[in-house]
């Protein structure tokens, strides 16, 4: 998206920085104005607004943000896999095969989304306790799952191929004739990080998948699927609320609130030069893993009403940088305000946005300080 | 899944103590279900409301019944095995007798076993219920096991033994025997929901508080039972109208009072089947049924409103058919109709 | 194991409560009826048998409680049931040897048959939720409101007396000898149909219903959305991981309400006078033949404890959780 676009402010001003957002080069999944709505009547909440995402190959996006912004119904939405009364409204998620190939997977039939589900893209669901069938074996889940797409592997091979999986996540390869509640949470997880790799997918959705463990076993998870992605490959969408996390992790983040993207990112840039004040809120609210400690401040206020967002910055009754034009015009994304930032970057604030601000009428505020770090 | 809304309206739903079904006039709120006063939702369901009309169409007969009826059920006239006419809409029996003052006057007979043995059989599945499911240990042990020994030894075989073995059987003999026998599946369900109640945080800070056990009882868990409660009411009610109408049509408690099930029973014995009087058995067995229903779509109603996934989605199939929506399980659909701007 | 040991328990716990209520209801219930049958039938019963009724009634007023009790039992565990009056003089347990078989066939079958495609249909209607199948809801509740009998006497009133294309009464053609012959096995067969179609037709509508709001349960489960993510195909998804779980519940509601069921479709016998144990049932009452009526309650609950140890053994079967500890 580019801040020259006629659709928010036409009257777009010249600006100081490079006015072009640089595309991630090599993009896998490319997600366009997606737009997700809960309930099937004459007065749905819109719980997605034009997202836009994308993941280069081989890369790890964090997605974070406080529960209810949005972050898993992206990942559940651009899966195609939101529960009723889920209803995609709009967008295209662009699927680009390693030859090259692109699908939008919103168009594809319920055949061909079959067909793709696992092989192209494979997701770890939240909470381990109730993603395992409780009635099959864990190997014969794992094995299904390639059967369903290898029709010409054996059920000897797929197991074979199962246990190899597991020793992959460090479980013992007798575990295949577990059931799931023999398992423990640590363990469930794993055997789902093994599901989801045992079709090479090229794209791998995590939804907080060590939220429900305890921390020693949230930090073997995570340098485990660090390791993992070395040595295969993949890329990976990490959905957490737990910012401190993903910059253990990610390569990128971008910050959800209320429905929309607001801050993206490289890692190391979110964490040491917020731009937005939501970001810098946020991080504000979890102690660092290492490094310097700072002081913890809360977020006052709570997560908006999604069915009761008028116009305006959804964020604007809890921020310190709040001024008139924040109630009139909701900011898009933009490169922020700053000079020398990575052209990659880019931020939803109207404190970045003078020529929006001045759209509506109002006289543009400065970047305070806060969110202008070096 | 934390997207999934309905859970968490579940947890609200069941933590607040339902209004009361007879609450009154049904408010003109809006139709959004997640959105408004929800203590009237019961009543804004369209099956709960169906339900009570019925019913209270049933409870204004079993009053005025009697007065009602334009003959005496039980006199002979020299109208034999009639046909439905304008002097006798249901038709006559084999004696003469108006089958539409039969059912008139025997709709009080139905009414009053089935609710008294609903409210007795309640009041105990409410005792053993909670008491198990809050003392646990060997106390719920035993009582649980009370309560499934009642649920599988077969109920309908055991009122008859009873009630056969009885000199005489009035109605509300009969309601106390189907009582006794049917409040088990209440107290199932009560325990089961006790239980899980009796974990969560307010009560726990309920007795941390040193709070009283009874007023534990009173005032923190029962309220919160209340839907299940009436659930299990509505049931033992249904269960007990079914049993007194089979009990009386194999002649238990035939002692001169009419009910649906003694009307039955003399068109079973007299050969109305076979003389083809059709009109004789069908209007007892569709009041029956129409009873029945209205009590199944009462406990529909508790049901969607006790957990919200089994709401049909509340919107008509036909707006989702023209839009190409169609509600499942990991397929989400998708439609090209997003306004354009963001706002 | 201790699923399977604390399950035995309880049937004999059950067992035990159903004989007690045998034992007890005679003594309890006010006047004496059985003294004064044996004294019409003065001369005509054995001593034997006179003997065992009051022992089986508690007629000796000079017996204490405890050793009537003992005596109940043992005669009771020696399969002593009294003689019947209404076909005096045959022992209660011949009578009931007779009629048991017909109601297991009868009644079994069509209960099985009811619940297997109840729950195959519910399975449908709650998978595909908002479809034309949700119309089928309503149909089934109406069936599930009206008393089992009274859709018996509108299906004879229909198929027998009307349309004459089945007999109203009998559970085989007279004229036949009963025995291993095509010919009677047909006869039982064309005989039974109604009967059990209706017992089908009553029943289903509440394992439809059971299963259908399992399926719609179990389908916001996640390991359901996984296998859907996992691509696995729809059938697979449905049957493997929506209903093979749906279906542990109904399982475990088959073995509870199968009292309820077993009750109602009793009376059906009585509307179709099919020589079951819910004619004879209805003939004792008629004749206040009580020591046939309290066999017959004794047989009807081992039969539903039989048929509740089955289930438990298949939920066993299906659900592994039960199988090991943890």
């Amino acid at each position: 998206m580019s801040i020259t676009s006629p659709l928010g402010h036409p009257q777009a001003q010249p600006q100081p920085q490079p006015q072009q957002l640089t595309p991630v080069s090599d993009p896998v999944l490319e997600i366009k104005n997606l737009s997700v709505d809960y309930g099937y009547d004459g007065d749905p909440v819109h719980v997605l607004r034009q997202v836009s995402l994308t993941l280069g190959r081989g890369e790890v996006l964090g997605l974070a943000g406080e529960s209810g912004c949005g972050k898993s119904t992206l990942a559940y939405a651009a899966t195609r896999l939101l529960p009723p009364p889920g209803l995609i409204t709009g967008g295209e998620v662009l699927f680009t095969d390693r030859d090259g190939r692109q699908t939008d997977i919103l168009r594809l039939n319920d055949a061909q989304l079959r067909a793709s589900r696992w092989q192209d893209l494979a997701i770890v669901f939240q909470g381990a306790m109730n993603s395992l069938n409780p009635v099959f074996r864990i190997g014969r889940q794992i094995a299904d799952g390639i059967r369903a797409h290898r029709p010409e592997v054996s059920q000897k091979e797929a197991l074979e191929r199962s246990a190899e999986l597991l020793e992959l996540v460090g479980i013992s390869p007798d575990r295949l004739r577990s059931y799931p509640h023999q398992l423990s949470g640590g363990m469930r997880q794993r055997v789902m990080i093994a599901m989801a790799l045992a079709l090479d997918p090229q794209v791998l959705i995590m939804d907080e998948p060590t939220t429900a463990l305890d921390v020693v076993m949230q930090r073997q998870i995570v340098e485990q699927i660090a390791d993992l992605r070395e040595r295969l490959g993949f890329s990976v969408i990490f959905i957490t609320h737990d910012v401190s996390l993903l910059i253990e992790i990610a390569d990128r983040i971008a910050i959800m609130y209320a429905g929309e993207i607001v801050e993206d990112a490289a890692a190391l840039d979110v964490y040491q030069r917020p731009r937005h004040p939501y970001s810098s809120a946020l991080l504000h609210s979890f102690p660092p893993l290492r490094g310097p400690r700072r002081e913890l401040t809360g977020i006052p206020g709570s997560p908006p009403d999604l069915s009761k967002l008028g116009g305006g910055c959804p964020f604007r009754d809890r921020c310190a940088f709040a001024f008139d034009a924040c109630s009139k015009v909701n900011p898009e994304l933009v490169h922020p305000n700053v000079v020398g930032d990575d052209p990659r970057r880019s931020v939803a604030c109207l404190r970045h946005d003078p020529a929006a601000v001045r759209a509506v009428g109002e006289e543009p505020l400065p970047v305070p300080p806060e969110l202008s770090l070096r | 899944m934390t997207i999934d809304t309905s859970i968490v309206e579940e947890g609200e739903e069941l933590a607040r103590p339902s209004q009361a079904p007879a609450t009154g006039a049904v408010p003109a709120a809006p139709r959004r279900s997640s959105r408004g006063p929800r203590k009237f939702l019961f009543l804004r369901n369209s099956k709960a409301i169906a339900g009570m009309v019925i019913l209270a169409f049933f409870f204004l007969i079993a009053i005025i019944g009697p007065w009602i009826a334009p003959y005496d059920p039980s006199a002979r006239s020299d109208d034999i095995l009639q046909p439905p006419s304008w002097e006798h809409w249901f038709g006559t029996t084999h004696l003469g007798q108006d089958v539409f003052s039969q059912i008139l006057v025997g709709t009080r007979g139905v009414i009053v076993v089935g609710f008294v043995a609903g409210i007795v059989a309640t009041t105990i599945g409410v005792i053993v219920g909670v008491i198990a499911g809050y003392v646990g240990g060997l106390g719920d042990e035993t009582l649980s096991v009370l309560a499934n020994v009642f649920l599988v030894i077969p109920q309908l075989p055991l009122i008859i033994l009873i009630a056969g073995q009885l000199p005489t059987v009035g109605g509300v003999t009969v309601a106390l025997v189907i009582a006794i026998t049917g409040w088990a599946w209440g107290a199932r369900v009560l325990r089961a929901q006790t239980l899980s109640l009796r974990r969560r945080d307010f009560v726990e800070a309920a007795r941390a508080n040193g709070e009283r056990t009874w007023r534990i009882i009173t005032a923190e868990i029962l309220p919160n039972l209340t839907a299940i409660i009436a659930a299990g009411f509505v049931g033992t009610v249904a269960f007990a109208v079914l049993s007194l109408i089979t009990l009386s049509f194999i002649g238990i408690g035939n002692t001169g009072e009419w009910n649906w099930g003694t009307v039955l029973y003399q068109a079973q014995s007299q050969l109305a089947l076979q003389r083809g009087a059709w009109w004789w058995f069908v209007p007892a067995g569709l009041c029956i049924a129409l009873l029945g229903m209205s009590l199944t779509l009462i406990n529909f109603g508790i049901d969607e409103f006790v957990n919200p996934r089994l709401r049909s989605t509340g919107l008509n199939a036909k707006s989702l058919r023209q839009r190409g929506i169609r509600p499942r399980i990991g397929f989400t659909p998708v439609v090209y109709e997003a306004k354009e701007d963001r706002a | 194991m201790r699923f399977f040991l604390r399950r035995f328990m309880f049937y004999v716990i059950t067992f035990w409560a159903a004989v007690t209520i045998n034992f007890i209801i005679p003594r309890l219930l006010p006047g004496d009826p059985v003294s004064a049958l044996i004294a019409k039938n003065q001369g005509r019963i054995s001593p034997d048998a006179t003997e065992a009724l009051r022992a089986l009634f508690g007629l000796d007023e000079n017996v204490s409680i405890w050793q009537q009790y003992l005596d109940y039992w043992n005669l009771i565990l020696h399969g002593e049931l009294g003689i019947s009056f209404t076909y005096f003089p045959t022992p209660v347990t011949e009578v009931i040897q007779q009629a048991l078989p017909w109601t297991i066939g009868l009644v079994g079958i069509a209960t099985i048959i009811s619940f297997t495609i109840g729950t195959l249909i519910g399975t449908g209607i709650g998978w595909r939720r908002g479809t034309w199948a949700d119309s089928l809801l309503p149909i089934s509740t109406f069936f599930s409101s009206v008393p089992y009998f009274w859709l018996a006497l509108i299906a004879i009133s229909l198929f027998s007396v009307t349309l004459g294309w089945f007999p109203a009464s009998g559970s085989y053609d007279r004229s036949l000898v009963p025995t291993w012959s095509w010919e009677f096995i047909g006869s039982v067969i064309y005989y039974g149909f109604l009967p059990a179609m209706t017992i089908v037709i009553s029943s289903i509508a509440g394992w439809i219903l059971g299963m259908r709001n399992m399926m719609v349960t179990v389908s916001s489960e996640d390991y359901v959305t996984v296998a859907q993510a996992k691509g696995l195909s729809e059938r697979a998804v449905m049957f493997g991981y929506a209903a093979r779980n749906a279906v542990l519940p109904q399982v475990s509601s088959f073995a509870l309400s199968l009292g309820f069921i077993v009750g109602g479709t009793l009376v059906m016998e009585i509307v179709f006078s099919y020589q079951g144990i819910g004619y004879f049932l209805f003939t004792a009452v008629a004749a206040k033949d009580y020591p046939l009526m309290q066999g017959i309650f004794l047989v009807i609950t081992l039969a539903v404890l039989f048929a509740n140890i089955v289930a438990d053994f298949v939920y066993g079967v299906l659900d592994p959780r039960t199988r090991q500890e943890g």
